[in-house]
């Protein structure tokens, strides 16, 4: 590793540690590949958006101190999720009095954080990745990293230098999948009305290969594709930018 | 406690706490000086700009212009347009002094009826009080000169709209009101009309008309 | 006043299985959006004039109270009435008095949500007085006894063979043999019908987009022409407005009005916008003799000076119901009272009370395309976030949901048992997914396999597995 080397702290997202581990090693891989050295926290858990989007202000709170606590001392945080990352980066410092020192600290991490792409774009000026990987790709924005934190480009840029993906806009491809944490638990049927529009979206590409750039979008989206048949392939941006094609899509088998 | 004054205590006791007399001040001070927000440059430009940017507007909100040089043809124009659109050559205006003053008797056979509009009329004419550039916009004042109702109940509404009158923003419009009533001081009604009545209200689909007129038809006078 | 806010997850089901209403919202829908693109893009000065519209309304309700009596004063000044209305029914009361004097037995009505707060139509109706709307959306769903599934399309939810049933139905001296099959035929017959009513109404009742303080004026905005019958031809006329549509002057209501149109249509400037000032003046021969105005608070005042106050900068312009997914997949009518969408679902409980209408600010993904798109930049997320709080501070949620998430949120503040817990959970459902890679079925997650399938862990979590890659 080079003298310079950013240490970065990687926050995992609670749904990239349960269910797809290979999310977080590609996330890795790009990071270290730009350079990086990355660290692991062990004491993070989740980011607490689901406690803060259900109005538990005060388990939000204890979650977040938690949070900013594991990463003290990172030059960057970064995770593969706007959604997390829109958590850390806008809602902390909403959480706490302006003027006290867990605000204080809440606006330090906040300042530190970054989503993945943007991260490698914006801050690591990365301009592409040396990566293979087959797919007549289309490109899902998810909410909070578009809106939030304003990524659109980044992760188009990036998947453009891979060796074999070519990418085709899908319509509305910036429009909610339905997925919105415990929303499509608790209205399923709105939700999967949302799903089937998305659906017919994705499919009028053309495409083989769904990506996306948060894993609740896309457990959703590929709990669906998979439910009614499809044989569209559904991936995180970071494995396909990582080159892991070995790893079976998300939903299928080994 | 009067509803008044109970809702009027319940805002103040639910507002921040401030000098009242400074809030005073800065609620009259801006009431007095009403000054001007940002205005898009759309409209902004010579006569002709203004000229070319309402008539475009105007069309694509389903009106008509035309451009003349004499007021004193607008009879003759008027004419032409009723002929044209199927009407009969009655029209129907207000006590306008300019429209007045038209030698109608150019308009061949065109009768002219004077006061506000009634169901039966199918064209009447209005003098614009100004037209706005930026987004096609006539604006008329009521009164015995220009009835509101003339904007409404005909099939056919005709403006006539000196190109003095043609100001590139709704704020032109506004400072030329102030200035001849008075700071503060309105019409009972001001109308800012942009082309012919619509609908969507089905399926999100345009059609002209719905209650008021069919056809607004604006002679520019250079 | 109906709870069916309540009752929202009823009026969900309904509304998805309503093939009519689906097909009436997916062609629609993106046509609104559409239009308010090409709108903004047109005008390069549109979020600028975002930011000022809504730097005006912060100012006017940092003063309201200031604002409200010089606006007063003003109406009073130009020979208009002013009626406070605390209450629907101080406002309905304000509105049958006026009528009463006027003996007014059929009232025509301009589009106008203040009346369907109040209920005005079953009022006036009950003693003996016939409200007719003219706006062709509302006159529609008059007929059909519905409220608007929309703040500015009421019938957005209606497509045209419904209409046409309507007309059949209720406009008896319609020959059978008359085509009514094309949208112009059905506008026509609208027309025709209404005219006669503008003609005899003795009282002409609309609303107001905005009101002015400097002049007294108040602003109503239409495109069919309908409002401006209904206010000029009777002998009296009735604004309708509540307090916080007060703007300082001339200038602040022309730069919302700049954006107000592009929002809601995507027309640069709607067709009429008008400004009225008090009743007939000597010399006029036409307008209103009479002109009042209904000051509504209804809970607003509630509002003010809490974190919802932001709230009370709506426009009403429906662009956050346009771009609202979760609108648009089950309208309007599911959010079961008088504003629906996302500003409905933020002004909702605070009109009728959280505990009325408990779903609303849950049903919401938070995905922040109505924030994007509202014209007076009213952060709706983080209302409906607000009103969540609310309800746990209350109790008012589910108790699965409470005991879920709280289980969820006690273990995620103990980093240590957490590992534990996923590690167990993720094997676990690996297991059972038997090497396909997916779950049709989940114990406890019925709600997210009802239609899709359950991706399932990869078996091992990755902070096992970095561990493992560390050693
Ligand atoms: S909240 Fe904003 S977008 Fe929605 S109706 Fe009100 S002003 Fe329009």
């Amino acid at each position: 590793m080079p003298e310079n080397s950013p240490r970065v702290g990687l926050f995992v997202t609670c749904l990239v540690d349960m269910f797809r581990p290979s999310v977080g090693f590609a996330a890795v891989k790009l990071l270290e590949d730009a350079g990086c050295t990355v660290e692991v926290p062990e004491a993070q858990t989740c980011c607490g958006q689901p406690a803060y989007n259900s109005g538990d202000t005060a388990s939000a709170r204890a979650i977040a101190l938690n949070v900013i606590a594991a990463f003290k001392g990172y030059d960057y945080v970064v995770a593969p999720s706007g959604s997390c990352g829109g958590m850390m980066v806008k809602h902390y410092p909403e959480l706490f009095e302006p003027g006290s020192t867990d605000h204080e600290e809440a606006l330090d991490l906040s300042r530190r954080t970054h989503e993945l792409t943007s991260f490698l774009t914006r801050v690591l000026k990365v301009e592409k990745v040396v990566a293979q990987f087959p797919a007549r790709a289309t490109y899902h924005d998810s909410c909070s990293g578009l809106r939030e934190l304003g990524i659109r480009n980044e992760p188009r840029k990036l998947l453009a230098s891979v060796e074999g993906v070519s990418l085709r806009e899908m319509t509305d491809s910036e429009v909610c999948c339905g997925f919105g944490g415990t929303f499509c638990v608790k209205y399923p049927g709105i939700s999967d009305k949302m799903l089937e529009k998305k659906l017919r979206h994705i499919e009028a590409t053309g495409a083989d290969t769904l990506i996306a750039g948060d894993l609740g979008c896309l457990m959703n989206m590929a709990g669906k594709l998979k439910r009614v048949g499809s044989a569209i392939k559904v991936r995180h941006v970071a494995e396909v930018l990582a080159g892991d094609y070995g790893t079976p899509p998300i939903a299928e088998a080994e | 406690m009067s509803a008044r004054e109970t809702i009027l205590g319940r805002v103040r006791a639910k507002l921040p706490k401030g000098p009242e007399g400074a809030r005073r001040e800065a609620v009259e001070l801006h009431m007095a000086q009403h000054p001007r927000n940002l205005i898009p440059a759309r409209g902004q430009g010579d006569i002709d700009h203004r000229i070319r940017v309402f008539t475009e507007m105007m069309l694509a909100v389903g009106g008509t212009v035309e451009i003349i040089d004499d007021i004193n043809e607008v009879p003759h124009h008027v004419a032409v347009y009723l002929r044209d659109g199927n009407l009969p050559a009655v029209v129907r205006r207000g006590s306008d002094p300019l429209l007045a003053k038209l030698p109608w008797h150019r308009g061949g056979t065109l009768e002219v009826t004077e006061g506000p509009a009634v169901d039966a009329d199918r064209a009447s004419i209005s003098h614009a009080f100004a037209g706005v550039a930026e987004s096609g916009t006539i604006v008329q004042i009521s009164g015995p000169e220009n009835p509101t109702t003339l904007n409404f109940l005909p099939e056919a509404h005709i403006v006539v709209l000196e190109s003095a009158a043609l100001f590139a923003s709704y704020e032109e419009a506004w400072s030329k009101l102030r200035n001849s009533m008075g700071e503060g001081n309105m019409p009972r009604t001001v109308n800012m009309i942009s082309g012919p009545s619509r609908t969507a209200d089905i399926e999100q689909t345009i059609v002209r008309p719905a209650h008021g007129p069919k056809n607004m038809h604006v002679i520019i006078v250079r | 006043m109906d709870l069916g806010a309540a009752n929202f997850k009823d009026n969900v089901g309904k509304a998805l299985a309503d093939d009519k209403l689906q097909n009436a919202m997916t062609e629609t829908g993106p046509r609104f959006i559409y239009k308010r693109t090409k709108a903004r893009e047109a005008l390069p000065e549109f979020d600028q004039l975002r930011d000022q519209a809504r730097d005006i309304k912060d100012h006017v309700l940092d003063h309201l109270d200031i604002y409200l009596e010089t606006y007063e004063a003003k109406v009073k000044a130009t020979g208009g009435y002013v009626h406070w209305a605390e209450t629907p029914d101080d406002a309905r009361a304000a509105v049958l008095d006026i009528c009463r004097k006027a003996n007014a037995r059929m009232v025509t009505k301009g589009k106008s949500m203040i009346s369907e707060e109040i209920d005005l139509n079953q009022h006036l109706e009950a003693n003996g007085i016939t409200p007719v709307e003219t706006d062709l959306g509302e006159y529609i769903i008059q007929l059909r006894n519905e409220r608007p599934s929309h703040i500015i399309a009421p019938a957005v939810h209606l497509t045209r063979d419904q209409v046409e049933a309507d007309f059949r139905r209720v406009h008896t001296h319609l020959d059978p043999k008359r085509d009514l099959t094309e949208i112009p035929a059905l506008v026509e017959e609208a027309r025709a019908v209404l005219r006669q009513k503008y003609l005899t109404a003795d009282v002409g009742i609309t609303g107001a987009n905005f009101l002015i303080a400097e002049t007294g004026t108040s602003i109503i905005v239409t495109n069919e022409g309908n409002g401006d019958l209904t206010q000029t031809l009777p002998k009296v006329h009735i604004v309708l407005a509540s307090i916080e549509k007060l703007v300082p002057t001339l200038e602040d209501a022309t730069t919302i009005l700049r954006v107000l149109a592009r929002s809601a249509t995507g027309q640069d400037f709607s067709n009429y916008t008008t400004f009225s000032t008090g009743g007939r003046r000597p010399g006029d021969p036409d307008g209103p003799v009479e002109y009042h105005v209904i000051l509504l608070d209804n809970g607003r005042t509630n509002v003010l000076g809490t974190e919802f106050q932001d709230m009370l900068r709506c426009i009403r312009c429906g662009a956050c119901l346009n771009h609202c997914p979760v609108y648009n997949a089950v309208g309007g009518h599911a959010y079961g009272w008088v504003y629906p969408g996302p500003i409905g679902s933020v002004v909702t409980p605070a009109l009728i009370g959280i505990e009325n209408a408990k779903h609303l600010p849950n049903a919401s993904t938070f995905c922040g395309r109505c924030e994007e798109v509202c014209p007076m930049r009213i952060p709706i997320p983080k209302m409906l976030r607000h009103w969540r709080e609310k309800e746990f501070e209350r109790h008012l949620q589910p108790t699965s949901m409470r005991w879920g998430l709280g289980l969820w949120a006690w273990m995620a503040k103990r980093p240590k048992l957490y590992r534990k817990a996923t590690a167990l959970a993720a094997r676990v459902l690996a297991n059972q997914a038997f090497g396909k890679g997916r779950l049709k079925k989940v114990p406890l997650a019925s709600g997210w396999t009802e239609f899709r399938d359950m991706p399932a862990p990869q078996g091992k979590t990755f902070h096992q597995l970095w561990k493992e890659r560390r050693s």
